[in-house]
């Protein structure tokens, strides 16, 4: 596994003045992955491709590309290229020049960037697109541009910072299908920013959970699903309820009242933890048989299923049912040891997981996001 | 309802409409009536058959202008380039500073670089002071050239500065993560996507350094002279207006097609753009 890292980011430290944006980052990128940073607005995500890419000199910290320490590397000079987060496709040039522009800088002869140019327009499905101008594409469009682009100089790294964030949720979808196709196809590693967590569960390889500048978590995608290391990382990635408990032993944990089995262990005796159980892990059965029982607080259609917020003793949870509870009725839960996920105590213990404030929840953001602009 | 509004449209654009016959179109018709007429009113060829004579100058003069403007050109790229990479309160000093000179009258400024240049001049007593030998600098066409850059150059500054403040900087950094190195990106980014600013700051150097009269009167002492001079003169002096009509009609002309062969060279340059 060593042997294969193509990229090292080493206690990577930045701040803007008094804003610390990235806190002592440790990170391996293996060579042909398809490795995700994942986190809110303003975690770091994009400082930490600047940085990869030789754009910004960490304040702390080394930066490893194969082996070879590249802080003072500049960006020329380096085997990675960059998919803007705004493309930057160059105005004055269409489409083919565009795609031929770093070819050019190589000095490649002119039959050759022909050949390359026409073949990464093949492969970003652009074909016949040669003499069209930049600003005469739709922005799906100057997107596979913009891929094509950095395709074509043959990338070792290609760094992607939100490549799909401007377009419609159908092309979305479509676009994640073709960038994972090209990155296998092509053996590209890729190193893929977004802060939608369902994109990237579906496309990565290994997903890099980021908040404040801090790495809360590197994983495959199943196990950032199924074993958050913090409420944090739970919260963000996909619906949770997170409930205070007590762990009495090995697989034996105490929360809202009920003593339940689970398959977590290792942790002391009496240890106050953060008990983890997704919306849809949750059996609703009649109030004589449940584990724990609430009555249905509200209830809303969400398609695949219904999205019902129970309220047990005085905690608000989240379930997904495909039936319909309507609202007053009481309800039983029954949760599978292994629909139980003890996390440790974090500083984000309690700060996520209760879906008591979930409509004043939104709002606040709603608000803070009205704020950010 | 489409009439009512097309008549305001009509009403509305009406006084510039006004403005463009009266100080654009009329002054036109005019030149050329006067360029194709004797002083008597009388249709005649003479005039422009009698231009051939002030070939040399008509030569000189766009001569002189190419090199003020080629001059002024590069100054102001690298200087342009400069002030819009500084915060925004440093560029609207230095913005400032480029404007200066220009709140002070065209003469006073000419008039004050005769007194540096002359052969008794501010530069001359110092260079004595210091024990070196005077150098001729007045009357001479590279004084002439000097004072045309220093009083056309805000012009040059002006435009390429306010396209290079709006360049977005991440087209700098897709050059260089392309492979790009300083070379590469001043040739394939920023001197292309500053060319709107370029050509505009050509176009408004190169036709007042053409048609100049004052500063080659003045900085170079009647030994070159310049069309605009010779218009001038056929005014105030001769008081020809036929000659001096058809004169400028032709710098006019001369002045269009410099201007569109510049046009065509810099689209070359964009041709991609398609
Ligand atoms: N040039 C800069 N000067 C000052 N602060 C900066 C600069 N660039 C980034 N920051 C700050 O660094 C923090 C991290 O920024 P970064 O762009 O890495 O966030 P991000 O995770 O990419 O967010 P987003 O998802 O919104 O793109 C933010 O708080 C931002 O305000
Ligand atoms: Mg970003």
């Amino acid at each position: 596994m060593e042997q294969n890292v193509i990229i090292e980011l080493k206690n990577i430290s930045v701040a803007f003045g008094d804003n610390q944006v990235l806190k002592d980052l440790n990170l391996s990128i293996r060579d042909k992955e398809f490795i995700t940073l994942l986190g809110p607005s303003g975690c770091g995500k994009t400082t930490t491709l600047r940085i990869i890419a030789g754009f910004m000199h960490p304040d702390e910290g080394d930066v490893i590309f194969e082996g070879k320490k590249i802080n003072s590397i500049p960006p020329h000079k380096r085997h990675v290229n960059t998919i803007f987060q705004r493309y930057a496709l160059f105005p004055h040039l269409n489409v083919y020049e565009n795609v031929a522009f770093g070819l050019r800088i190589k000095k490649m002869p002119e039959k050759q960037i022909k050949e390359k140019v026409e073949e990464m327009l093949s492969i970003v499905n652009l074909k016949g697109f040669n003499k069209r101008s930049i600003n005469s594409l739709s922005g799906g469009q100057q997107q596979r541009v913009a891929i094509a682009r950095a395709l074509a100089v043959d990338p070792k790294v290609l760094l992607l910072d939100e490549p799909l964030g401007a377009l419609d949720l159908k092309l979305r979808k479509d676009m994640q299908v073709e960038l994972k196709n090209i990155q296998q196809r092509l053996g590209i590693t890729f190193i893929y920013v977004t802060h939608d967590q369902e994109e990237a569960l579906s496309m990565s390889d290994t997903v890099v959970v980021m908040d404040g500048g801090v790495i809360q978590q590197i994983g495959t995608p199943i196990d950032i699903y199924n074993e958050p290391k913090n409420a944090f990382v739970a919260d963000f990635i996909g619906e949770s309820n997170i409930i205070d408990g007590i762990m009495r032993e090995d697989y034996s944990v105490d929360f809202s009242g009920n003593n339940f089995k689970c398959l977590d262990s290792g942790f002391a005796k009496n240890e106050a933890v953060d008990v983890v159980v997704r919306p849809e892990d949750v059996d609703i059965v009649s109030p004589e048989k449940g584990m724990l029982t609430g009555i249905v607080t509200s209830v809303t259609f969400k398609g695949v299923h219904f999205e019902i917020i129970v309220d047990i003793k005085g905690f608000k949870w989240m379930i997904q049912t495909t039936d319909f509870h309507p609202e007053g009725v009481e309800i039983g839960l029954f949760i599978e040891p292994d629909a139980i996920h003890i996390m440790k105590k974090s500083e984000y213990s309690g700060m996520f997981g209760d879906y008591s404030s979930f409509s004043e929840e939104f709002d606040e953001l709603s608000v803070l996001d009205e704020e950010a602009e | 309802m489409r009439n009512q509004s097309a008549l305001r449209s009509k009403l509305v654009s009406s006084p510039y409409i006004l403005w463009a016959i009266l100080f654009i179109i009329a002054p036109m018709i005019f030149v050329v009536y006067y360029s194709f007429t004797t002083a008597s009113g009388d249709f005649t060829l003479d005039n422009i058959k009698f231009l051939s004579k002030y070939l040399p100058t008509f030569l000189r003069s766009i001569w002189f202008g190419i090199v003020a403007t080629l001059i002024c050109l590069l100054i102001a790229f690298p200087t342009s380039y400069i002030i819009s990479q500084k915060s925004d309160k440093m560029q609207r000093t230095l913005i400032l500073l480029v404007m200066l000179p220009m709140w002070m009258s065209f003469l006073i400024r000419t008039y004050s670089w005769m007194a540096i240049l002359q052969d008794t001049g501010l530069i001359n007593s110092f260079l004595i002071k210091i024990g070196i030998d005077p150098v001729h600098m007045i009357n001479t066409g590279g004084a002439v050239i000097l004072g045309m850059v220093y009083n056309f150059l805000p012009y040059m500054i002006m435009p390429i500065y306010s396209v290079m403040a709006k360049l977005d900087f991440s087209m700098i950094e897709a050059c260089q993560d392309l492979g790009g190195n300083k070379i590469n990106v001043i040739r394939r980014c920023i001197i292309p996507l500053s060319m709107p600013g370029i050509v505009s700051g050509i176009t408004m150097v190169f036709v007042p350094s053409v048609s100049t009269f004052y500063i080659s009167q003045k900085l170079g002492g009647g030994s070159f002279d310049l069309i605009g001079d010779v218009i001038e003169r056929q005014f105030q002096q001769s008081y020809n207006y036929n000659l001096g009509a058809s004169l400028s009609l032709v710098l006019m002309i001369l002045i269009l097609v410099c201007m569109a062969v510049m046009n065509r060279f810099s689209g070359d340059e964009g041709e991609m753009v398609i």
